[in-house]
């Protein structure tokens, strides 16, 4: 996870003298924003249509796959041999017109990216068209919300772990800057550069193949343990592994970002102003140091929660966990549009959502900002 | 210029700065090395020639060196030829026509466990009347085993483990492991073996050649895969192609960023609204999905990969960072200058406005080549690799759907694992202490 070292206020602008109809300045400044938002979210959901299609060609794919599909059905049916072959023929492009009208390919493509545009923003996320969740749903809802608790497990534990582990470690070594774990953690942050798939694949060869005590990939055993405290410690046994390499991999950049952050942070003036007058150095770090780092801490822990919704396509590919990044991987391979739309217009709103909430809460958190300048 | 010049000095004050150098020195070397010594054509039939390019190899061998670490030995992989003189072909012409080959090879078998396969390839030449050949091994203890009588084709291919007549009469289990023990023992005996083929040709024209290929249980510098592939050649092209994917990807990516970021903070008005608002659209966009399903639907060659991948990262945070900088330098006296004396905005904005950023360009630029290196490998990881170039990537992947961590073919994930960590951590280190040098902001804390 990349930590944003600057706050993305961008339309945040800080205090200027005059007032005269805040209300006005507010509301106009509400309104734009979500306009321009929203607009964005309509961009970058049709240009996923668009790419999910190919312009075009995935119905190629698709048609092909119906004809061969229907044809090798006729040649196995032995109800149809008898028939006149001009019967046969005719019955055979009736059942594959009927086909395409079913999947919806006799419409014109751009009538269907509106309508398939239409439906997303409106989060009426459809049917897939080829997965189909393990209930066996075909529902874009249901398999999305299937996958959505082993995506959050990894995601959170690991994400949420990182999180408050390294501001916490970070605090303490801006503390004691140029201390030993201080040049050891310096040392490290350049690891971060490898993906947590990567160290995946060497945790697996320790712990797994070598050692044997954790399992290679998946989520429970098969079959899972009837008892809950059983089932619970063997999806904790499986969850070790990508856990781990989803923390390893961002731990020391993370902790070196943040540290880097409180150390500019507290060479402020008025921070040795509150050294000078005296006070505690846990009142100086709560008062003078978080406090004004607050809208950076909260821009960050707000992108990481979101960042949960992605799930961890690679991780969770290479540890065959059944999230939504091994979902949207598999959805992808199948051409499935509704899942990959899905996906995507999910992530969009709630990137939108955070993006417009962010700006209220740095006015909340910092008395220093105002709205719409 | 010269502020420059003592940046540079200053990265050598940086053990782990020159380390880093080092390294991507070195992959330059050896990638030049590569792309000199193994020409992209003679890589391709290499890597994806077929059967024929690999068949001296042996299956899933690690490398030879891993006898150096273990008790116990391996036997190493070899074959000879009679065409290259590597075997002794003694010929005997008779009467009619009629005469006698005798060709012997003596090899040493000194290790602890039993090859995979022994394997005699013949060729002959002849108008009706096919050579025959007998063959016999001669063991260490003096044992004389018949193992087969054949005529042979023109083209003939003699696999010892594959013959169930020697398998019964040896009355084994496997072939190769009853050749290579003593009568009563379970462990290979060692000692000098001698490969005896005598054969008898039926017309004065009439000739025969005899390869004999030996697959032992480890394998040159590399290794093998499950194809009898040696692993040197993917490693050694890995290099090129992660080196070409990485840089040209940070510096394409990078450049376009700024130069974008410097014109919409020149120009200003729509052009800049425009540029925020492609930023704004592209961070909604799902960047790993969009570029798997380029590879799925469209094509999976690198270049495509390489330019969906710089086309996808130009309008990313970075051009708002970029772009704040630039509004700052924007008002300097400098800039003022240039406007004075009517210099026109391509001239400020490529001769005035970057260059003054080229200290913050280098640092990112170069951590940015981890990032994409490890893209090129994640994309091949899950079975987007090109198609056709032999890659880290893709060794990874073929190891990964051949299971060869749960086999134990650990060699098979550690070497371009090794690599790719080497590279990455190389150019991350280097990035990060010139990131020190260049921007002071950073220096002391």
């Amino acid at each position: 996870m990349a930590v944003v070292t600057n706050p993305p206020a961008e339309n945040v602008v800080v205090k200027k003298a005059g007032y005269g109809g805040t209300f006005m300045r507010v509301s106009r400044y509400v309104a734009s924003r979500f306009l321009t938002l929203f607009i964005t979210v309509v961009i970058g959901i049709y240009l996923t249509i668009v790419i999910a299609n190919m312009g075009g060609y995935v119905d190629e794919i698709i048609k092909g796959e119906i004809r061969d599909r229907i044809t090798q059905a006729f040649i196995a049916d032995p109800a149809v041999q008898q028939m006149d072959p001009e019967v046969r023929k005719k019955l055979m492009q009736e059942k594959i017109a009927l086909e395409e009208k079913r999947r919806g390919l006799d419409t014109p493509i751009a009538i269907r990216n509106a309508r398939y545009l239409s439906n997303a923003l409106r989060l009426d996320l459809g049917r897939s068209i080829n997965l189909t969740s393990d209930a066996g749903s075909k529902q874009v809802r249901l398999i999305i919300l299937e996958r959505l608790p082993a995506t959050l497990l990894l995601m959170g534990t690991s994400q949420l772990f990182l999180f408050f582990s390294s501001i916490f470690i970070a605090l303490s070594l801006s503390r004691s800057y140029g201390s030993i774990w201080d040049k050891v953690v310096v040392a490290l942050s350049p690891t971060s550069a490898v993906p947590p798939w990567f160290y995946g694949i060497f945790l697996i060869l320790i712990f797994a193949a070598a050692l044997k005590i954790l399992p290679f990939g998946g989520m429970v055993d098969s079959p899972p343990p009837a008892n809950t405290f059983d089932y619970a410690v063997n999806v904790l046994k499986h969850l070790a592994l990508p856990g781990l390499s989803l923390v390893l991999s961002s731990f020391f950049i993370s902790v070196y970002n943040y540290r880097t952050f409180f150390l500019i942070y507290s060479s402020e003036d008025y921070v040795d102003m509150a050294k000078a007058k005296g006070l505690t150095s846990r009142n100086i770090e709560r008062a003078y140091i978080l406090r004004p780092t607050l809208p950076t801490i909260i821009t960050n822990f707000s992108l990481l929660i979101i960042g949960l919704w992605t799930g961890a396509l690679f991780t969770e590919t290479v540890f065959l966990w059944p999230g939504l990044g091994r979902t949207l991987f598999q959805a992808i391979g199948q051409y499935d549009i509704p899942i990959i739309v899905g996906s995507t217009i999910i992530y969009a709103y709630l990137l939108s959502i955070t993006v417009f909430l962010l700006d209220f809460v740095y006015v909340l958190v910092d008395p220093r900002v105002k709205i719409g300048g | 210029m010269n502020t420059f010049k003592n940046s540079l000095q200053k990265i050598f004050q940086y053990p782990s700065a020159v380390a880093g150098l080092l390294v991507v020195f070195l992959l330059v070397v050896v990638a030049v090395y590569t792309l000199v010594t193994i020409p992209y054509e003679e890589a391709v039939r290499l890597w994806r020639g077929g059967e024929d390019v690999w068949y001296q190899n042996p299956r899933f061998a690690p490398p030879a060196w891993i006898n150096y670490f273990s008790t116990k030995k391996y036997s190493e992989s070899f074959a000879v030829n009679t065409k290259d003189n590597q075997i002794a072909k003694k010929v005997t012409p008779g009467k009619d026509g009629v005469s006698t080959f005798e060709i012997t090879y003596d090899f040493d078998f000194s290790y602890d466990v039993y090859p995979q396969e022994m394997l005699l390839y013949f060729t002959a030449t002849y108008q009706e009347k096919q050579p025959f050949v007998s063959i016999e091994l001669l063991t260490p203890d003096e044992r004389r085993i018949r193992i087969a009588n054949f005529a042979i084709a023109n083209e003939f291919t003699y696999r010892f483990s594959q013959d169930e007549k020697l398998r019964a009469k040896l009355r084994a289990e496997e072939v190769i492991p009853a050749l290579f023990t003593a009568p009563d023992a379970d462990v290979p005996l060692k000692g000098k073996y001698q490969i005896i083929v005598t054969g008898t040709t039926f017309e004065p024209d009439s000739n025969m050649d005899m390869e004999f290929v030996f697959h032992g249980q480890v394998f040159g510098l590399a290794g093998t895969d499950h194809a009898r592939r040696d692993l040197t050649l993917p490693l050694l092209w890995g290099v090129p192609v992660a080196l070409a994917f990485g840089l040209i990807a940070s510096v394409g990516t990078s450049v376009l960023t700024m130069i974008i970021a410097a014109v919409g903070a020149w120009y200003a008005g729509w052009v800049d609204e425009l540029i925020q608002r492609v930023t704004e659209v592209n961070l909604v966009l799902p960047f790993f999905a969009i570029l798997i399903m380029i590879g799925t639907f469209y094509s999976r060659s690198i270049w495509v990969i390489l330019g969906a991948t710089i086309l996808l990262n130009i309008f990313t945070g970075a051009i708002k960072g970029y772009r704040a900088i630039f509004l700052q330098v924007k008002e300097s006296m400098y800039i003022e200058a240039a406007k004075a004396y009517g210099a026109s905005s391509t001239r400020i904005i490529f001769l005035y406005l970057i260059p003054r950023m080229i200290p913050l360009l280098i640092p990112s630029l170069v951590q940015s080549v981890p990032a994409f290196v490890f893209l090129e490998a994640s994309l091949a990881v899950i079975g987007l690799g090109d198609p056709v170039l032999p890659t880290w990537g893709k060794i990874i992947q073929d190891a990964n759907s051949n299971g060869a961590l749960y086999k134990g073919y650990y060699y098979w994930v550690l070497e371009p694992a090794t690599l790719l960590m080497i590279t990455g951590l190389g150019f991350a280190v280097l990035g990060f202490a010139l990131d020190r040098v260049f921007n002071p902001r950073l220096r002391d804390v």
